[in-house]
């Protein structure tokens, strides 16, 4: 990879996909964090960008000293390691000659333009077909390809919605809250990059290729299947309750000294009942019968969650927290920005990389370990068309007369 | 493309070995609902996730645990005490013939027993291991205790989801060890294809709380960036006016609520005015609404009065449609509005029956068909779909111990009144 120098990290990009090419045709969140996971472990990944339209994170929030600039916002760099970044402007006559090159070097193309979008640039499934016949298109939606409600259009921020999480997000007495903007568009990737390593084993033993239609709305039930059943056996429609834990108690967030400190305690049994208690030199609150039992807990939720609020206003969070998991309570931190950046229990899934135009920036790393290192260091995310003469010319062999003429014809813009 | 899909699997040529409780068991499904064969491996008398509810019926017992069905569809289950000398030694058979093993037990516990990543490996070099715990394997936290409140808590979601004059909130159903364990699903996979090359399998280590990480969007941007904490804003979204100012997400209807985002630039401006024609139509446009010009409608630079004024505006309009009303309008007129389900709402969703998402699943034992959510992505080659409910405790014990691993029935009866199987 051409990355420049200046932004090589210390931390090892996986080696496990080398060999492995991706072209992404995706924007915004669900398709990008689905490349992620190939460009952070070895695969070749070429995006296809435009500056005519750029992606919406690219322009999205927060920017380098708040100065808007297409290579400036934090928010398209968190998700955009390891990749290369090609300008092309899709509509100009002759991006097509570029991008039938670009299929034929792919195993993996993604998209996640809404529905009927990519076959207007020629590029359906059948069409790939034609161009490589082995190819795997990984097609990323909020509700698919089909059906009536294939083409409404959305992004994740209210995809939640639908999906079933915001419903499930906040207290029962209020409108829900919103689940981060976003939610529904971190689920989705997982699955589908799964699919697509999935897809690739399958063509090694068979030589086909395939076609993904991976959407946020079917991924999500994934992650609610027990409530589904309550409701399909049970005819019971699960309903928001705020931090209560049907078996525990308490089991919520409470107030710590400080501006807007908080800490989390769940309590599932006796054992850590008591424990709780000792750690609150309250010893007494034990055996009181309102509290004395789980039941006895669930019923009487409220008071007890004001005397430990009580307690915790004056007690620091941190301090708290450490004394708790001491006393083998289940206990943490709601941790913010800041606080996750310093926590060294999460330096795994932080990486600060040196970007070309933001400088040093944390890069949003990986939930898991592999025993086996990796080789080169870690990439920051491209600025965009950084690799546009790096594409041309190491991945589609173009000669310098070649090059120069397309550049000439404004195809990289 | 339908009709020549095959009952081929994308991934049958693989056995997966699940020792997880509630923290892991999706990984090995979702490996299962690939084609993989899966083997749910319990102690005798059953699973300890085996207490979760809800329950069929609400009948509280271990073969009734819904939570257990909805997680471990496509798998066989047998029980093995492996603490036991001859347990342990019916593991290491099972590992000889292993692609992956996934456990969920605290850090240490593997080693201990004698099951460390490095003594499997010298049983079976190809064996891919994945631990998935709370905090990983290593580090300061690694032995705390946990459950889904903490690792959404630590993990920097909570702080962003809640109303500001309440605690921060988690989401009411668990969701921290999915996002772990469809991270794993990936990580077991791009270690699969690792091993077609080199030969080797490896160990995958995974957090809990580091999975989470994703889902703090722009917080750990805005930090990095200018030092802004972004906060919790009930039904309200944050990080698009610069910093905390707030823009409306979540509105109440008339029988419920649903989701619309004002947006600025091109994209904003087709939804908004498609909006506001259909309050105009409706006789519910204001002069504020009417006179809005959403080409250079931009969030950067609206003030608070006018998206107060607009939220008001449009907020009255929500409040006298239901959320199907409203969807079905936002269809017709393409607008980005999507009603705020609930899971009866899911169910009865048309375009999950169009696409015929939802699968009927027989558990005889119980006289029952139950209703499944089906696959979680489709593809043009294979059917993916539930072809085997959950196991009941021991339920596939004689097939492998007998069947493939040939114990006799002599060993079979030891094995069984010692407790080990």
């Amino acid at each position: 990879m051409n990355s420049n120098l200046s932004g090589r990290s210390r931390v090892k990009r996986g080696k496990s996909l080398e060999g492995l090419n991706i072209l992404e045709m995706a924007w915004v969140l669900a398709g990008p964090f689905t490349g992620k996971y190939f460009a952070d472990n070895g695969a070749t990944v070429v995006r296809i960008e435009s500056t005519v339209r750029p992606d919406l994170l690219r322009v999205s929030e927060p920017y380098k000293d708040g100065k808007a600039g297409i290579n400036r916002s934090a928010m398209f760099s968190f998700y955009g390691s390891n990749k290369l970044s090609m300008a092309l402007n899709t509509k100009h006559q002759r991006a097509k000659e570029i991008l039938q090159r670009l299929i034929k070097w792919a195993d993996v193309i993604t998209e996640n333009f809404a529905p009927g979008k990519i076959e207007e640039l020629g590029m359906g499934y059948e069409d790939l077909r034609r161009i490589r016949h082995d190819i795997i298109m990984l097609r990323l939606s909020i509700q698919g390809q089909t059906g009536p409600h294939s083409s409404h259009p959305g992004y994740g921020v209210v995809a939640a919605g639908l999906a079933g999480i915001t419903g499930l997000t906040g207290w029962p007495d209020r409108i829900p809250s919103t689940p981060v903007a976003g939610y529904t568009d971190l689920i989705l990737p997982r699955f589908a990059a799964t699919m697509v390593l999935a897809a690739l084993d399958y063509r090694r033993r068979t030589g086909k290729g395939q076609c993904i239609d991976a959407t946020q709305f079917e991924a999500t039930q994934q992650f609610l299947i027990p409530a589904i059943l309550d409701y399909t056996v049970n005819d019971k429609d699960m309903a928001r309750q705020g931090n209560a834990c049907p078996y525990a108690a308490p089991h919520n967030a409470y107030q710590c000294r400080g501006e807007d400190r908080w800490c989390v305690i769940a309590v599932f049994d006796d054992q850590e009942w008591k424990a709780l208690c000792h750690a609150m030199n309250q010893d007494l609150l034990v055996n009181r019968p309102e509290f004395s039992t789980l039941l006895e807990r669930k019923n009487n939720e409220v008071k007890l969650d004001k005397i430990i609020n009580a307690w915790t206003l004056t007690q620091t969070c941190e301090d708290l927290v450490g004394r708790l998991q001491q006393a083998g309570v289940p206990a943490g931190a709601v941790q913010n920005a800041k606080d996750v950046l310093a926590d060294p229990q999460l330096q795994r899934v932080l990486w600060r990389l040196n970007h070309n135009e933001i400088g040093p920036v944390h890069h949003l790393g990986q939930a898991f370990v592999f025993s086996k290192v990796g080789g080169e260091p870690c990439s920051p995310a491209p600025c965009i068309g950084e690799n546009t003469e790096y594409v041309c010319r190491e991945i589609l062999e173009m000669s310098d007369e070649e090059f120069v003429d397309l550049f000439v014809s404004g195809v990289f813009e | 493309m339908e009709e020549n899909k095959t009952n081929l699997l994308l991934i049958d040529h693989y056995r997966v070995l699940d020792l997880t409780d509630e923290n892991g068991l999706l990984c090995a499904k979702i490996l299962g609902d690939l084609g993989a064969d899966v083997i749910k491996i319990e102690k005798p008398g059953g699973d300890i996730s085996r207490r979760l509810g809800p329950f069929f019926h609400n009948n509280i017992h271990p073969e009734k645990s819904l939570l257990w069905f909805a997680y471990n569809s496509n798998k066989r289950g047998i029980t093995l005490d492996f603490a036991s000398a001859d347990g342990g030694a019916l593991l290491k058979r099972l590992v000889k013939s292993a692609d992956f093993l996934i456990e969920s037990f605290p850090p240490g516990y593997m080693s201990r027993l004698g099951f460390g990543y490095e003594s499997l490996k010298s049983i079976n070099p190809r064996l891919i291991m994945v631990s998935i715990t709370p905090f990983g394997q290593e580090g300061p936290h690694k032995d705390w205790k946990s459950s889904d409140i903490v690792s959404m808590a630590t993990g920097g979601f909570m702080a962003l989801v809640g109303d500001d004059d309440r605690p921060p909130v988690r989401i009411s159903a668990d969701q921290s060890c999915l996002h772990a364990c469809s991270e794993a699903a990936v990580a077991s996979l791009i270690a699969l294809h690792d091993r077609h090359r080199s030969g080797e399998g490896q160990y995958i280590d995974v957090s809990i709380e580091a999975s989470m990480v994703a889902t703090t969007i722009s917080a750990i941007p805005y930090w990095d960036m200018s030092n802004v904490i972004l906060k919790r804003s009930g039904p309200y979204r944050v990080g698009q006016r610069g910093g905390n100012k707030k823009v409306p997400q979540q509105w109440p209807c008339k029988d419920g609520s649903v989701s619309y985002a004002i947006w600025g630039g091109q994209a904003g401006a087709k939804t908004n005015k498609a909006l506001v024609d259909w309050i105009e139509s409706d006789g519910m446009a204001t002069h504020t609404l009417l006179n809005m010009d959403w080409n250079c409608f931009d969030l950067k630079n609206v003030g608070d009065d006018l998206l107060n004024k607009l939220e008001e505006d449009i907020g009255k309009f929500f409040l006298s449609h239901t959320k199907k009303e409203l969807y079905q309008g936002a269809i017709e007129r393409r607008i980005q509005l999507y009603p705020i389900y609930s899971i009866k709402d899911i169910r009865e969703d048309p375009q999950l029956q169009a696409r015929n998402f939802w699968e009927s699943v027989k558990h005889d034992e119980l006289d029952a068909e139950i209703t499944y959510p089906g696959a979680f992505a489709r593809n043009s080659e294979v059917n993916m779909k539930i072809y085997r409910r959950a196991p009941l405790i021991g339920e596939h014990n004689v097939e492998i111990y007998m069947g493939e691993l040939g114990l006799s029935n002599d060993e079979m009866r030891t094995l069984r009144q010692a407790g080990i199987i």
